[in-house]
């Protein structure tokens, strides 16, 4: 791509980029720390995530501005117009991205007075899939890469069938102990806080996909996130 | 000029009656000096057609040839195939009088003639005779003033000089000139370029209202402009046609490295 005659437009768009991959950053850092929180049951970590939230939340009003004001002043057209556009609907996904983390992070605490579960592990792997899909994500569009984002399109797959049988080995704690309900039910939401984060990842690569092509991937994704649609089997809890 | 034969060699599958006009392999010189290069355009009915591209690409002289404008040119020689309805408008048996009455022209700078606000608009239906008696020409210069959204602004002084109007006021003068003889096809080349935003957005208004009744090609330097009020958009290039398609898809994806350029505002 040549470089545009008013030089001042080429830093604001870069400054977006800059700002965006550097938002990526801080909430694939966030995700890294609450699943890391979450394993360890560290009540401080879990503590200064959420602190740190704050600043994914500023990132995002700091991009939005910029980018309202590049449209204001430059009125751009075509791939200028897609990259501005694109940037403010990445950012929305981070910051989602990062309340989730958050998210994630409060429920050490109610965890922390439970019993710790060795189900926990079942849900570092699924949280480890989420933050590579994240981090392979802001990979492909540090770089620009359709082929990578369509990868991370594809690869959501794996999160959803993860969180599809995490949740059926959940249910099937809380049957037999009812004990267990509490923690287990912690621990389904924070799958579930997991899972919209593979979906936010998605959407990311969606974005890419039409920032680098100008039109939307409208390939049909296996959709296999089923648990909505999954009974609750009753007689196994009273069978035993 | 063979209509058959542009249907068959026309890349696209559009019915030619769409095309109000057509130019095909159009090449223009001025003395030794060639200032388009075998272009081909068609200008659809009933669309705004916008001509975009950097100064000196030779837009003025497309839209020139559309009307014969460059006739009055002593060095332009005009080579290749327009046509009118299918017609060829550089054939003998094309009188450029009648010709211009039904591709009127709109230029940049308004041009109101030294008369009176009613005399400019009355002036093309009288040579022309297109009013029978005094009552029909003002009727035709009250609906002309008023399809050009001036008629309001104006009535009470009809016969006050043209060139005691503002700027837009002036430039919509010229519109209500170009309606009055009912031409067929408008082109504007720059109407806009010494309007502010106010009296520019009314002419924009006014060339989507055009639009029903008339085939417009305007030739713009705003992106923005092209993109708000064309359908069409071609992009022009040291002389070659580089681009045309939908407006929408040209100010989004155009195909062509030198459009994307250009519109986006880069080094070419
Ligand atoms: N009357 C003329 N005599 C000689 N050369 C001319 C004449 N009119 C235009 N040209 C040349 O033809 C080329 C195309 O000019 P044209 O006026 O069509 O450009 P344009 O795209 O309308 O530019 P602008 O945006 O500046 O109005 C230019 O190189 C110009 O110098
Ligand atoms: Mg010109």
């Amino acid at each position: 791509m040549n470089d545009h005659i008013v030089r001042s437009y080429d830093q604001e768009l870069t400054e977006l980029s800059d700002k965006v991959s550097q938002m990526g950053g801080l909430a694939e850092e966030q995700l890294g720390r609450a699943l890391d929180a979450l394993q360890r049951l560290d009540m401080d970590l879990a503590e200064a995530i959420v602190v740190a939230d704050a600043k994914v939340d500023m990132l995002e009003r700091n991009i939005e501005e910029l980018a309202v004001l590049t449209i204001a002043k430059r009125q751009p057209m075509a791939q200028d117009l897609r990259e501005i556009m694109v940037s403010i609907r990445i950012a929305s996904d981070l910051e989602r991205i990062g309340d989730l983390a958050k998210n994630i992070a409060k429920r050490t605490t109610a965890l922390k007075e439970d019993r710790p579960l060795r189900i926990i592990s079942g849900l570092g792997r699924m949280g480890r899939q989420a933050l590579q899909q994240l981090k392979d994500v802001l990979d492909a569009y540090a770089e620009g890469d359709a082929e990578k984002a369509t990868g991370v399109w594809r690869g959501d797959e794996a999160v959803d069938a993860m969180f599809n049988s995490l949740f059926r080995e959940l249910l099937t704690y809380m049957m037999e102990d009812p004990r267990t309900i509490g923690p287990c039910t912690h621990l389904l939401f924070a799958a579930k806080n997991i899972e919209r984060i593979g979906d936010h990842a998605t959407n990311i690569a969606e974005n890419i996909y039409y920032l680098v092509h100008g039109e939307q991937l409208d390939e049909d994704r296996p959709k296999s996130d089923v648990t909505s649609e999954t009974a609750i089997d009753y007689t196994v809890a009273n069978n035993s | 000029m063979a209509m058959a034969q542009v249907a068959v060699e026309m890349p696209e599958v559009e019915p030619e009656e769409t095309f109000k006009m057509l130019g095909r392999g159009v090449n223009v010189h001025y003395g030794d000096k060639q200032a388009l290069f075998d272009v081909s355009l068609a200008i659809r009915a009933n669309q705004v057609t916008s001509l975009i591209g950097p100064s000196g690409c030779g837009k003025s002289t497309f839209i020139r040839c559309l009307n014969r404008m460059n006739d009055v040119i002593e060095i332009c020689r005009v080579a290749g195939d327009i046509t009118l309805d299918g017609r060829d408008i550089y054939s003998p048996k094309i009188d450029a009088v009648e010709l211009r009455a039904r591709v009127g022209m709109v230029f940049q700078k308004a041009n109101p003639f030294p008369k009176s606000i009613f005399d400019n608009v009355a002036y093309g239906p009288r040579i022309h005779g297109l009013a029978s008696n005094k009552t029909d020409l003002e009727a035709i210069v009250v609906q002309s003033l008023s399809q050009a959204g001036l008629f309001e602004e104006v009535k009470d002084r009809l016969h006050a000089p043209g060139t005691s109007l503002s700027g837009g006021q002036q430039q919509r003068l010229c519109i209500a000139r170009a309606i009055a003889v009912t031409p067929e096809v408008i082109l504007m080349d720059e109407p806009c370029s010494a309007l502010d935003p106010i009296a520019t957005a009314r002419i924009e208004e006014l060339i989507d209202e055009l639009r029903k009744d008339y085939t417009i090609v305007i030739v713009t330097h705003s992106m923005q402009q092209a993109a708000r009020v064309s359908q069409y958009t071609a992009f022009f290039h040291l002389g070659v046609l580089v681009e045309e398609g939908e407006t929408e898809f040209m100010f989004t994806t155009p195909r062509d490295q030198r459009t994307q350029d250009y519109i986006t505002g880069r080094f070419g």
